[in-house]
C-alpha cells in the first residue's frame, strides 16, 4: 500500500471521469415532454449537497463557521426537499390515463371548475 | 464490517438510486417510480450521515443542525406543495440556486477550517472551483427566479459596454483565483465569492425570458459540477458521483433544450449583444387592422369544422383553462368533428408544460400531436384554434431572419385554412416580437381570458 496524496486524489479523479461518463450515457434519449421534469429531478439529486453541509457543520468551531453551516445545511435543505416534492408534482400529471369512458364522464361532470390539484 | 466501509456502502445504494432515478426519469412510463427512487436513495444517505461521529459529536452542533434541516423543510414542502403550475419553472430555479449557494458555503467553510499553509494546491484549487461556480449558479437562479416571478422585466437586459464589464470581472475573477492559489488568504477568497455572484447576474440579465428554462438547465448542471467540486474538498466519493451526475446529464439535457427550440447554446445565451435593436422590430405591422369575432360566430365556425387544432400556450396555462378546452374538444367531438392538440415542444414556460396541464385534465394521448405530426396534419385542418399562444405559432420564425426567434421550428398554423386566435391583448408574447399572423386575413381574434373565452365557446358550439 503506497500512503501518498497521490492515489487519493486520482481515485477521486477516476470517479469523477467514470461519473461524467454515466451521467451522459444515462439519459440518452429523453422525450420533450420530460425535460422539465428531469431536470426538476436532477436537480434534487445534487440537493446530496446536505450531506456535506451536514459534515462541515458537524465539526464547526466557533460563530463564524457555525453560521455559515448553519445556512448551508438550510439551503442545502430547501434544495433537496423542494426539488423532490416539484418534481413529484410534475409528474403526478402523468400518472395512467383513466379509459375515455370514465375521463368523459369526469369531464361532464367537473370539466368546468379549476384546477384539480 | 468496519463504519468507514458500512458508510461506503450505504452510500453507494444511494448513488445507485440516483443512477436509476436519472434513467426512470427520461422514460415517461418511469418517471414518477424514478424520482421516488431518487428520493429514497437521498433518505437513505442523509440518514446514514447522522450517524457519522463527526456529524453527532457536538451536541450543540447536532441541534442546530437538525433546527436548519427543520426550518428548510417547513419552508420547501408548503412552497413546492401550493405553488401553481404556472410558477413551477421560478420554483426548479430557486431550488437550484441554494444548492449552488449550500456547494460554495461548504467550499468557503471548509477554507476557513483548515488552517491556509497545510492546503495543498489542488485543494484550494478544488474549494475555488466550488466557491466560483455555486455562486455563479446561485445569483444566475436569483435573477433568473426574478424574470420569471415578474419581479423583473423578463426582456433581455442590455447596457452599453456590457461585454467589456463581463469581460473585465472574469478576468479579475481569475487573477484573484491565482492570488487565492499563491496566498491561501481568506479575504481575497471572500472577493473571489462576491465577484462570482455578480458575475452570475450579470451573465443572466442579457437573456430573455423564454429562454430562461434552457438557462436554469444549464445552471443546474453547474450546480451539480460544484457539488461534485465539494465532494473533492471533503474527500466525498458520494458527492462527487452525485454531483458529477447532474452535471454530464444536466449539460445534455440543456442542448437538447436548445435544439427543442431550434436554437444553439451560444445563440441563447450570448444573442441578445448587439441584437437588441432588431428585437421588437416587426415589418411595418403599426396601424394595421385585426378582424375580431364574437363567440358565436366562432363556435359556429369550429362546430361546422371536419377538423379543428388546439394550439395551447402559455395563456391556457395562466388562465387554468386546461379542463374547459378539454370541455370544448369534448363537445366538439360530441358532434364527430376530429380534434387534435398541437403541442409545441416549448410552449408555455418549460418544454412538456402543455402535456402536463392537458394530462391533468385527462385529455386522451392519442389527442395529443407533438409539433412534427400536427405540421403534417395542418394542412387538411380547418380551424387551428390558439389558446394563448404566440411565439410557437409565429411565421417571423421561418420567414423573417434578424428575428430572436428565426430558426425555432413552430407549429404551422398558418397553415390551417382558418385560424382563431383567443387571446387576452394584442400585446406581444414572451419574446416581444410582433407575430404576422395575428393580422392575416384567414385570422379571427377572439379576446378576453382563455378560460372565459372558451366556455363561451362551449356554450356557442353547443348552441349550434
Amino acid at each position: 500500500m503506497i500512503a501518498s496524496a497521490g492515489p487519493g486524489i486520482m481515485g477521486f479523479i477516476t470517479v469523477f471521469v467514470l461519473a461524467a461518463f454515466v451521467g451522459y450515457e444515462v439519459i440518452s434519449k429523453v422525450p420533450s415532454v420530460l425535460h422539465t421534469p428531469l431536470m426538476s429531478g436532477s436537480n434534487a439529486i445534487h440537493g446530496i449537497i446536505l450531506v456535506g453541509t451536514m459534515v462541515v457543520m458537524g465539526e464547526a468551531h466557533g460563530a463564524a463557521q457555525l453560521t455559515l453551516g448553519f445556512l448551508a445545511v438550510l439551503l442545502a435543505t430547501l434544495n433537496v426537499v423542494g426539488g423532490f416534492v416539484v418534481t413529484d408534482r410534475m409528474l403526478e400529471m402523468f400518472k395512467a390515463k383513466p379509459t375515455d369512458r370514465k375521463a368523459a364522464a369526469q369531464a361532464k361532470r367537473g370539466g368546468g371548475e379549476g384546477t384539480g390539484s | 464490517m468496519s463504519r468507514g466501509t458500512a458508510t461506503d456502502l450505504v452510500y453507494l445504494i444511494a448513488i445507485i438510486g440516483f443512477v436509476l432515478a436519472l434513467k426512470g426519469l427520461s422514460s415517461p412510463r418511469h418517471a414518477r417510480t424514478g424520482n421516488l427512487v431518487g428520493a429514497a436513495g437521498m433518505l437513505v444517505a442523509v440518514g446514514w450521515t447522522f450517524s457519522l461521529p463527526e456529524v453527532y459529536s457536538h451536541t450543540r452542533n447536532l441541534v442546530l443542525m437538525i433546527v436548519a434541516i427543520a426550518i428548510g423543510a417547513a419552508i420547501a414542502v408548503p412552497a413546492a406543495r401550493l405553488v401553481k403550475m404556472t410558477a413551477m419553472p421560478q420554483m426548479v430555479a430557486i431550488f437550484n440556486g441554494v444548492g449552488g449557494g449550500a456547494a460554495a458555503l461548504v467550499s468557503v467553510t471548509e477554507f476557513i477550517s483548515l488552517p491556509g499553509k497545510t492546503l495543498a494546491i489542488y485543494k484550494i484549487c478544488e474549494i475555488l472551483f466550488g466557491v466560483l461556480v455555486g455562486s455563479v449558479s446561485f445569483a444566475g437562479s436569483a435573477v433568473a427566479f426574478a424574470k420569471l416571478q415578474e419581479l423583473m422585466t423578463g426582456r433581455p437586459i442590455t447596457y452599453p459596454g456590457q461585454q467589456l464589464i463581463n469581460a473585465g470581472i472574469a478576468v479579475a475573477i481569475v487573477a484573484l483565483v491565482g492570488v487565492t492559489i499563491a496566498t491561501a488568504s481568506t479575504p481575497v477568497l471572500v472577493v473571489v465569492l462576491v465577484l462570482s455572484l455578480v458575475l452570475g447576474a450579470i451573465f443572466v440579465l442579457p437573456i430573455g425570458g423564454a429562454d430562461t428554462p434552457v438557462l436554469i438547465s444549464l445552471l443546474n448542471a453547474f450546480t451539480g459540477l460544484a457539488v461534485a467540486a465539494s465532494g473533492f474538498t471533503l474527500d466525498s466519493t458520494l458527492l462527487i458521483v452525485a454531483g458529477t451526475l447532474v452535471g454530464a446529464s444536466g449539460t445534455l439535457l440543456t442542448r437538447m433544450m436548445s435544439q427543442a427550440m431550434g436554437r444553439s447554446l451560444p445563440n441563447i445565451l450570448f444573442s441578445a449583444f448587439g441584437s437588441v435593436v432588431t428585437a421588437g422590430e416587426g415589418p411595418g405591422t403599426e396601424g394595421r387592422s385585426v378582424r375580431a369575432g364574437t363567440a358565436e360566430d366562432i363556435g359556429v365556425l369550429l362546430a361546422y369544422a371536419r377538423k379543428v387544432a388546439i394550439v395551447p400556450g402559455y395563456g391556457l396555462a395562466v388562465a387554468q383553462a386546461q379542463h374547459t378546452a378539454r370541455e370544448l374538444a369534448d363537445a366538439l367531438a360530441a358532434r364527430g368533428v376530429e380534434v387534435y392538440y398541437a403541442i409545441h415542444p416549448v410552449a408555455g414556460r418549460m418544454p412538456g408544460h402543455m402535456n402536463v396541464l392537458l394530462a391533468e385534465a385527462n385529455v386522451p394521448y392519442d389527442q395529443l400531436e407533438e409539433m412534427d405530426e400536427a405540421n403534417s396534419e395542418m394542412g387538411t385542418t380547418d380551424v387551428a384554434l390558439v389558446v394563448g399562444a404566440n411565439d410557437t405559432v409565429n411565421p417571423a420564425a421561418k420567414n423573417t431572419p434578424g428575428s430572436p426567434i428565426y430558426g425555432m421550428p413552430i407549429i404551422n398554423a398558418d397553415d390551417a385554412e382558418n385560424i382563431v386566435f383567443l387571446k387576452r391583448s394584442m400585446r406581444p408574447g414572451f419574446a416581444g416580437i410582433d407575430n404576422e399572423l395575428l393580422y392575416d386575413p384567414k385570422t379571427t381574434m377572439l379576446f378576453g381570458d382563455a378560460k372565459d373565452s372558451l366556455s363561451k365557446l362551449v356554450a356557442a358550439v353547443k348552441a349550434a
